[in-house]
C-alpha cells in the first residue's frame, strides 16, 4: 500500500506538485498520466525517495519514506522495481552484469542461482541470449525491456515505470504493454506507471490519475476518463490542442 | 542596470553553494571510505585506470621535461661561473620538487579528471545514477569513493615514476649537449639531494591526486542539463582542478618548506 498525503515539490519558485494526496491498495495497477513537465516522473521520484518533497507524506507498506536515513531507504526500495525512462542500463556493464548487480547486492542467492534468474528474467520479456551483449548494442526498445528485466529480476511487491513506452514504435509499445500486464497478473505487484500514452494507460491501468498544473485533476478508471466532462481531460485523452 | 550589479552577489552565493555541496559531497565520501573493502575491486579497477593506463604519458611528459631543465640549464651555464656538472642538481632538485608533481597533475587533470566527470555526469544525466540508487545501492560510495581512493594510491606512485624518468630525461640531454659525463652528473644531483625533497614531491603529489579526482568528481555527481551539462562539468573540472592545483602548490610549499 502506497499513501501519499499533501505532497507539494517547486523548482526555482515553480511549484511542480501541489496538495497531492492519493493512496493505492495493493495489487492494482495505477497510471499517472499528464502532459510533458506535469510533474509526473517528480512524483515517481519521490515515491522512491530519489526526490524529497518539499512537503506532505508518503508512506509505503505504511513506513513514512520522508525522513528515512539512506539504510532504511534502501530496505524499502529493495521490494521496489524501477523502469527508467530510457532504461539507465549501466554503460560499462554487460545486460547480465546489470542484472546480476541488483541480485548480488539485494539477495543471499548463490553465483549459479543468480545467473538462472538473470536467464529468466531475460526470458520472461523476450531477450534470451542477450546476457553478453553491451548496453550500446541494443536498440531502445530492447534497452526498455532489459530494464524491465532489471527491476523484475529482484522479484519485487512495486513495480514503477517511468514512460515505458514512450519513443516506441507501435508493435514495441503493445510488447512492452502486453509485458507490464503480464507481470501485473503473474506477480500480482502494485503498479505505477507513469506515461502520456493514452493506449498504454487503457490496456494496462485499473486506475488512472491525471495531473495537471501540479495537481490532481482526474482521478478514476480508464472508462470514466473517456466519458468525464472536462475539458481539460478531454483535451488530453484526445490530443485536440484546441479544446482549452 | 540593477541586475548588473547584483552579478557579484549572485556569484559569490553560487560558488558558496558549490563549496558547501562539495564539502558535504566529500564528507559523505569519507564516511564511506570505511567501506572501502565492500568496493576493493571498484577500487583496483580505478587504480588501474587512473595509475597504471596513465604510465606511458607520464612517463613521455617527465623524459622530455627533464631534457628541458638540462638543456636550459646548459644555456645558463655557458657563462662559465658555474661548473657543469651542478646540471645534476639543478635537474634533480626541478624534478623531485617542483615538475614532477606538477606536470603529472596537469597531464592527469586532462586525462582523468576530464574523464571521471565525464563518466558520472553521463551517469547522471542519464538516470544511471538514479538507477543505482532504486537498486538501493550509494553512489557515494560506488562510484566516487573507488575513484578517490585509487588516485590516492596512484598519484604518488606515478610522481615516483615521473622523477625516474624525468632526471633520466635530464641525463641523457646533458650527456648530449654539455661537457658533463655520467659520473658528473650523478654527482651534482646527489650533492644537493635530500630525502625531503623527494617526500616533499610525493605529498604533493598525493595532494595534487585528491584535488583533481575529488574535483571531478564532484562536477560529475552535480551535473545538470544533458549533453551541454556534461561538456561544462568537463571543462569547468579542467579549468577548477588547474588553479587547485597551482593554489596547492603554493601553500604546500608555504607550510611544509
Amino acid at each position: 500500500m502506497i499513501e501519499l498525503k499533501n505532497i507539494s515539490k517547486s523548482y526555482n519558485e515553480k511549484e511542480v506538485l501541489r496538495d497531492i494526496s492519493f493512496s493505492i491498495p495493493h495489487g492494482q495497477a495505477v497510471a499517472i498520466v499528464g502532459k510533458s513537465g506535469a510533474g509526473k516522473s517528480v512524483l515517481l521520484k519521490c515515491l522512491i525517495g530519489l526526490i524529497k518533497p518539499d512537503g506532505g507524506t508518503i508512506y509505503v507498506d505504511n513506513k513514512l519514506i520522508n525522513s528515512m536515513n539512506l539504510r532504511q531507504l534502501q530496505n524499502i526500495r529493495s521490494s521496489i522495481g524501477m523502469v527508467f525512462q530510457f532504461g539507465a542500463l549501466f554503460d560499462s556493464m554487460t545486460v547480465g552484469d546489470n542484472i546480476s548487480l541488483a541480485l548480488q547486492k539485494l539477495t543471499n542467492l548463490t553465483g549459479n542461482e543468480i545467473t538462472e534468474r538473470v536467464i529468466d528474467s531475460l526470458e520472461s520479456v523476450g531477450m534470451t541470449g542477450t546476457e553478453d551483449l553491451m548496453p550500446a548494442e541494443l536498440s531502445g526498445g530492447m534497452k526498455k525491456r532489459v530494464g524491465i528485466a532489471r527491476a523484475i529480476a529482484i522479484k519485487p511487491a512495486y513495480l514503477f515505470y517511468d514512460e515505458p513506452t514512450t519513443g516506441l514504435d507501435p508493435v514495441m509499445t503493445d510488447s512492452i504493454n502486453r509485458l507490464i500486464l503480464k507481470f501485473q497478473q503473474s506477480e500480482s505487484v502494485t503498479s505505477v506507471i507513469i506515461t502520456h500514452e493514452m493506449r498504454t494507460v487503457y490496456e494496462v491501468a485499473d486506475r488512472v490519475i491525471l495531473l495537471h498544473e501540479g495537481g490532481i485533476q482526474f482521478d478514476g478508471s480508464p472508462k470514466e476518463i473517456k466519458s468525464i466532462d472536462d475539458a481539460i481531460v478531454q483535451q488530453f485523452i484526445t490530443g485536440d490542442s484546441t479544446l482549452v | 542596470m540593477f541586475q548588473f550589479f547584483l552579478l557579484p552577489f549572485q556569484l559569490i552565493q553560487k560558488s558558496l553553494e558549490g563549496i558547501g555541496r562539495y564539502v558535504e559531497l566529500m564528507a559523505s565520501m569519507f564516511r564511506s571510505i570505511f567501506t572501502w573493502h565492500k568496493n576493493l575491486n571498484l577500487v583496483i579497477d580505478h587504480m588501474y585506470q587512473i595509475g597504471v593506463l596513465s604510465i606511458p604519458i607520464v612517463i613521455l611528459t617527465s623524459l622530455f621535461s627533464g631534457m628541458v631543465i638540462s638543456v636550459q640549464a646548459a644555456y645558463q651555464f655557458e657563462s662559465g661561473f658555474v661548473p657543469n656538472w651542478f646540471v645534476g642538481s639543478v635537474v634533480g632538485e626541478s624534478i623531485l620538487m617542483e615538475l614532477a608533481p606538477m606536470m603529472t597533475a596537469l597531464v592527469m587533470t586532462g586525462r582523468i579528471g576530464a574523464t571521471i566527470a565525464a563518466e558520472i555526469g553521463t551517469m547522471r544525466v542519464s538516470e544511471q545514477i538514479d538507477a543505482l540508487e532504486s537498486l538501493s545501492f550509494d553512489p557515494i560510495s560506488f562510484l566516487i569513493m573507488p575513484r578517490i581512493l585509487a588516485s590516492a594510491v596512484m598519484f604518488p606512485i606515478l610522481v615516483i615514476i615521473a622523477d625516474c624518468f624525468g632526471i633520466l630525461g635530464g641525463l641523457i640531454a646533458a650527456l648530449n649537449s654539455m661537457d658533463v659525463s655520467f659520473v658528473e652528473f650523478i654527482r651534482g644531483l646527489r650533492n644537493w639531494f635530500r630525502p625531503w625533497d623527494a617526500w616533499f614531491g610525493l605529498i604533493k603529489g598525493l595532494f595534487f591526486g585528491l584535488a583533481i579526482t575529488s574535483i571531478a568528481c564532484y562536477q560529475g555527481f552535480y551535473t545538470t542539463g544533458g549533453a551541454t551539462g556534461v561538456g561544462k562539468s568537463t571543462t569547468a573540472t579542467v579549468v577548477v582542478s588547474c588553479i587547485a592545483i597551482v593554489f596547492l602548490d603554493y601553500i604546500l610549499a608555504a607550510l611544509l618548506l
